[in-house]
């Protein structure tokens, strides 16, 4: 039952991981290396919001995800936009956005055990003999309902209308007024506040540490790689696979091996179905 | 008089000693051998003599890990822009070829002379085996795949606890003396070098830069690709490897540090920077990255920050390199022509 509760939470966790990075990489195909930095960074200026700026707990939350997605269309503006289409100077520059604002945010000072997010509502409760807190119920609840809105914003608002087309075909959505570069940013920015959206619901269960940066981008890519890069509900169904697959190894092998897993979850979806488990298959374009 | 008479435009045109110098005839005379050889001799001569002119061992050894990442940066660059696998994995190579020489020098006892061959085969070997059921993937695939490998080796041997688990393997012999060490990596360097820049021009180069350009067509003609893929991999690893090898006994420590990310990301920043495809260049750019990553050591990890705004700036404004740069100042001239 633990199994089964734990595996839930982690799944979701998993998907808010991935969810941003997914939509990013569905609209745009650019691989946006930098998620997991953003995801740390709006940590960061929630938690700076909050006790440097004084701002009360709800307005950090909103200021951190305002300013990150102005942050994640910045980088676009200003770098990404200038190599999109190669795709490996997409993933280097990406990557070196990500380690300039780690590795800044470390030199900074920001590490330590004193970087905490409170919970939204304190206290636990217990589910049929599982003690959980209310925090991780709060988690799969928002997780949920992010998704459901997500799905609303994609069919039923123009924007998300036009975010779809560019995803299915840019050059058509080109030729039908929608533009391909507005767009992108609009995709980066909302990728980006995904992140940060992520970040403030996950941080208050644990500490706000500059290597778990790191980790965010291996799980949200392990997530999008098995679920199907560019396939946002592949991503959901695949953040459930590994997140039941990592508890069932912490509770039967160790807990060592848990980014094992997903590390080799890459491993071998890369290898045997590159296009993932819901992908759409692109024989030519992903192997020879 | 309209207005547009007065446009200009810039041409660039060979430098008339350039041309002279292309063919067989540029033995005629010494003037166009020395516009040959002076660029080559300046490369040699200056590495040979770096490690004369720095001041104090701790220069010294700065030199020899230049030459590490110019090894690292050189492999990237073959596998990169004449086989077309990018691979992000210079750590993987590094982590292989480093524990191999450590466990043949500690377990099996054989000298570092020794052990560091042996490791560049076998460790050359041993990646070309576990990356061979990833040869079919291509771009950004193959790209992340190998960005996985370091770090999943890494976790297995934390998780695990072998190889010495977090702590590393210790009492690594180091090189007979500081001399050897200088002299071997840069000698190493050098040939590998030259090895591979006359490789890419024989016949095998031109298969692996058409299976670069259009692997179907390769395919069409009867080879079998990844027999081409597996044989680039094997060079691009064994000169990782090597370079792996030898850090390892320039720091008598082999540990979970080997497979960081640095190795993976230092050697493309100076690939970026010296020029994609040159294969001098990445050595040019490891002699310009290292030493200032050395030099702001103090500041932890605010050199990371340093060289990877170097390496955005340089990959998104000015992506063909110094040494493009210099090739072509070096063999065309250019002036202002009215249209």
């Amino acid at each position: 039952m633990d199994i089964l509760i734990y595996g839930t939470i982690n799944s979701v966790a998993l998907a808010l991981y991935a969810l941003g990075f997914a939509l990013v990489y569905g609209i745009s195909r650019l691989p946006n290396f930098a998620h997991g930095a953003l995801y740390v960074l709006s940590g960061f200026i929630a938690w700076s919001a909050r006790n440097t700026f004084g701002l009360n707990y709800p307005l950090s939350i909103l200021a951190a995800m305002a300013v990150t997605a102005l942050i994640g269309a910045a980088i676009y503006r200003l770098f990404l936009i200038r190599v999109r289409g190669m795709e490996i100077s997409e993933i280097i520059a990406s990557y070196a956005v990500a380690l300039a604002i780690l590795e800044g945010l470390r030199w900074g000072g920001f590490k330590g055990m004193t970087y905490t997010l409170p919970a939204f509502i304190s206290g636990s409760t217990t589910i049929a003999g599982i003690s959980v807190d209310y925090q991780r119920i709060v988690v799969v609840a928002i997780g949920a309902v992010l998704v459901a809105l997500l799905w609303l914003f994609t069919h039923y608002t123009r924007i998300g209308l036009a975010l779809r087309g560019m995803a299915q075909d840019e050059r058509a959505a080109l030729m039908l007024g929608i533009d391909s570069d507005v767009m992108a940013v609009v995709a980066m920015a909302l990728g980006s506040m995904l992140a940060a959206f992520a970040a403030v619901l996950l941080l208050p269960l644990g500490n706000i540490v500059v290597e778990s940066g790191y980790n965010v981008l291996i799980l949200a890519i392990a997530v999008c790689i098995v679920g199907g890069l560019g396939s946002w509900m592949g991503a959901v169904l695949a953040a459930f696979i590994i997140g039941f697959a990592q508890i069932l190894t912490v509770v039967y092998v160790g807990s060592h091996f848990q980014m094992v897993v997903a590390l080799l979850a890459i491993i071998l979806t890369l290898i045997l179905k590159p296009s993932g488990l819901f992908g759409q298959q692109k024989e030519l374009e992903e192997r020879v | 008089m309209n207005t547009a008479a007065t446009q200009r435009r810039k041409e660039r045109i060979d430098r008339g000693i350039k041309v002279r110098s292309d063919g067989l005839y540029a033995l005629m005379s010494w003037r166009e051998l020395a516009y040959l050889i002076a660029p080559r001799a300046l490369l040699i001569v200056g590495l040979l003599a770096l490690p004369l002119v720095m001041p104090g061992a701790y220069w010294q050894r700065v030199i020899s890990i230049v030459c590490i990442y110019a090894l690292l940066a050189l492999s990237f660059d073959f596998l990169a822009h004449y086989v077309g696998l990018v691979s992000l994995g210079g750590a993987f190579f590094v982590g292989v070829g480093g524990y191999l020489s450590a466990i043949f020098n500690t377990h099996w006892g054989w000298p570092v002379l020794a052990a560091i061959p042996a490791a560049t085969i076998a460790g050359g070997f041993v990646c070309t085996v576990l990356l061979l059921p990833c040869l079919p993937l291509r771009g950004v695939y193959f790209a992340i795949v190998t960005l996985m490998y370091p770090l999943f080796l890494a976790r297995v041997i934390e998780a695990l606890n072998i190889l010495g688990g977090t702590d590393g393997i210790m009492g690594i012999d180091s090189f007979p003396s500081a001399w050897v060490e200088e002299y071997g990596v840069l000698v190493l360097l050098l040939v590998s070098l030259f090895a591979i820049r006359r490789l890419v021009n024989t016949d095998l180069g031109l298969v692996l830069r058409a299976v670069k350009d259009n692997d179907q067509a390769v395919k069409a003609s009867a080879m079998n690709i990844t027999h081409y893929k597996a044989l680039a991999v094997f060079i691009a690893s064994a000169i990782g490897c090597l370079a792996g090898a030898c850090i390892v006994h320039i720091y008598m420590w082999a540990g979970i540090s080997v497979f960081a990310l640095d190795f993976s990301v230092l050697p493309i920043a100076a690939t970026v920077i010296g020029g994609a495809g040159t294969l001098v260049g990445p050595v040019i750019g490891c002699l310009i990255l290292v030493p200032v990553s050395e030099l702001l050591r103090d500041f932890g990890t605010l050199r990371i920050v340093f060289y990877s705004l170097i390496l955005l700036g340089f990959i998104t404004f000015r992506s063909e390199g110094v040494m493009v740069y210099g090739q072509r100042k070096y063999q065309q001239f250019e002036r202002w022509t009215t249209i």
